[in-house]
């Protein structure tokens, strides 16, 4: 069956079907879990159309030439410069996912394309300024968070130089779009990132919707006093509740009973490993990819964070 | 072709379904109130995209999209934000998600320092404000004076009354519940989840919040009113 005739079936189901629909979802609990899910996907929605234009844009218009001669030439040097350009795309990390497809397509080396990929969303002047109306009797937080999300970039894009293999990265293949209206090829470039970018958002918000209203809150009390496991469950509940990282610090913020080293790793773990950041890496570079790189993010970002408590705190 | 087209309508209803939340004002419901105009960028660029793609089918040598081999398109997942939009448009948060993670105020806004209160008889504060002064300034710039608060009703499992508000920094996914009890004159019965408008005064007593562990501070009511649900349902 074509695909088209799939989608109005579904829509005409849907429209015949919202008594039903709206009858079974209106306990409290679902009820706020469509509310949560429907949050993150229009609240990350802005982003992804930002950095999915970007992609597009990266894609057409700028040649491939560009990059390999605005980043060093050396894979080692190119990671840190990658790392530190992240600081000027303010946004959250649903516009970094796209753009960094796109300039490992335009040849940009993948170690610098993945230091950008996890800096961007953690250490731009927008998410910086938050941290300090945060956290305003703990300034130190500011340059902590932004030394610890920058070591952890830098680290991770390293270890890809170093370790990465090339068949790990599953790149959707992209239209060669020479000789095409540069216009229109922008958009179908566009209309395809926005999509999977989308799409794969949607499967994360989905998750981390369930976990957001379901997860007791006693489960994070009972554990604020271990210091070990304070880390962990901070750890923990910043994959799986995938908030923005424009607004992560205020969350970290009211989670008073912990300690600062903890919801250091809170900060640091948010912005670049979390269940719908994990599903567009999925769409964006394939599963054998994200299987690998997400665990080896986290595992950096806690030890990076709790050092970096250690020596400041 | 086929993708194409599929593709292009799935990004219109989506790009739609945002602009239909924004322009009705239920937007406010999910995010920030401040979102509009970013809203109106994510879905306006959504539909453009989208229209430019429909009428690329009516082309003569319509673009082949590239196909992945016959694999799931991952753009029918966008299908059910859509959807739940268009279809469902829940509510705001509210009692459900206080009574889960319990009263979090946070910590002391730098300097610690409340500037007085604004003229008017009750004066009219927020959730957040009332409290804050309450539990990081002992009460000091509210101490005689008359405030006014609007908010839902929780009840505590030995019918206790709080006042409660949402409050949220970015979307209802980063919610924080803030409670006030409440004592003094309060009707017979009040029932939970509804909105009410509180006049009284500043009580120095507090209490523990069983989930959150946080102080709760008290409010001595002098008059409480029903009100009809605000539009903008969280402060922030």
């Amino acid at each position: 069956m074509r695909s088209v005739e799939v989608l109005l079936a579904l829509l005409v189901l849907a429209m015949l079907g919202r008594g039903l629909l709206s009858d079974a979802m209106s306990t409290p609990l679902l009820q706020s879990w469509t509310t949560v899910f429907i949050s993150i996907v229009i609240q990350a929605m802005p982003f992804v159309a930002l950095g999915t234009l970007l992609s597009a844009a990266i894609a057409v218009f700028v040649p491939p030439a560009f990059f390999s001669r605005a980043l060093p030439k050396h894979p080692a040097l190119a990671v840190p410069a990658a790392g530190l350009a992240g600081g000027i795309l303010p946004g959250c990390e649903c516009a970094s996912v796209p753009v960094a497809g796109a300039l490992v397509r335009r040849g940009v080396t993948p170690g610098a394309a993945l230091a950008f990929l996890l800096s961007a969303p953690a250490i731009n002047p927008v998410v910086m300024v938050s941290t300090y109306v945060a956290f305003p009797n703990q300034p130190s937080m500011v340059a902590a968070r932004f030394g610890a999300s920058l070591l952890v970039a830098v680290i991770m894009g390293w270890l890809w130089v170093r370790l990465g293999r090339s068949d790990w990265l599953r790149q959707p293949r992209h239209h060669d779009h020479a000789g095409q209206n540069k216009w229109l090829a922008f958009a179908a470039a566009a209309r395809h990132d926005m999509t999977q970018a989308g799409g794969y958002l949607a499967i994360g918000a989905f998750a981390a919707a369930t976990l957001n209203v379901t997860v007791p809150a006693e489960w994070l009390r009972a554990v604020s006093g271990n210091p070990v496991l304070s880390v962990l469950a901070l750890a923990a509940l910043a994959v799986v509740l995938s908030i923005c990282s424009e607004a992560d610090a205020f969350v970290a913020a009211s989670l008073t009973q912990f300690s600062l080293t903890s919801r250091l790793v809170f900060l640091v773990v948010g912005p670049m490993v979390d269940l719908k950041l994990f599903a567009m890496q999925v769409g964006a570079f394939g599963r054998g990819f994200a299987l690998r790189f997400a665990p080896a993010t986290l595992v950096v970002a806690v030890l990076v964070a709790v050092g970096t408590g250690a020596l400041l705190w | 072709m086929v993708r194409q087209a599929t593709r292009s309508v799935i990004l219109l209803l989506v790009g739609g379904a945002i602009l239909k939340t924004t322009i009705s004002g239920t937007y406010v419901r999910y995010v920030k109130e401040g979102m509009w105009p970013l809203l109106y960028v994510a879905g306006g660029a959504m539909a453009v995209v989208a229209l430019v793609g429909v009428a690329g089918l009516f082309r003569k040598n319509p673009e082949a999209e590239h196909d992945h081999g016959g694999r799931f398109d991952a753009a029918w997942l966008l299908m059910v934000p859509m959807l739940a939009m268009l279809l469902l448009a829940p509510p705001a948060l509210g009692s459900f998600s206080v009574s889960r993670s319990g009263s979090a105020l946070g910590t002391a806004p730098a300097g610690n320092e409340f500037a007085p209160l604004p003229a008017g008889d009750p004066v009219r504060l927020s959730v957040v404000d009332y409290a804050s002064r309450a539990i990081f300034d002992q009460g000091r710039t509210l101490t005689g004076r008359t405030v006014r608060l609007s908010g839902f009703v929780i009840t505590g499992p030995g019918g206790e009354a709080y006042l409660a508000r949402l409050r949220i920094n970015c979307c209802a996914a980063d919610a924080r519940p803030v409670k006030v009890r409440l004592t003094g004159s309060l009707p017979d019965r009040m029932v939970p989840n509804s909105w009410i408008e509180v006049v009284g005064q500043y009580d120095e007593r507090t209490d523990v919040d069983e989930v959150s562990t946080e102080k709760v501070p008290y409010i001595a009511a002098t008059a409480v009113t029903p009100i009809a649900a605000p539009k903008k349902a969280y402060e922030s």
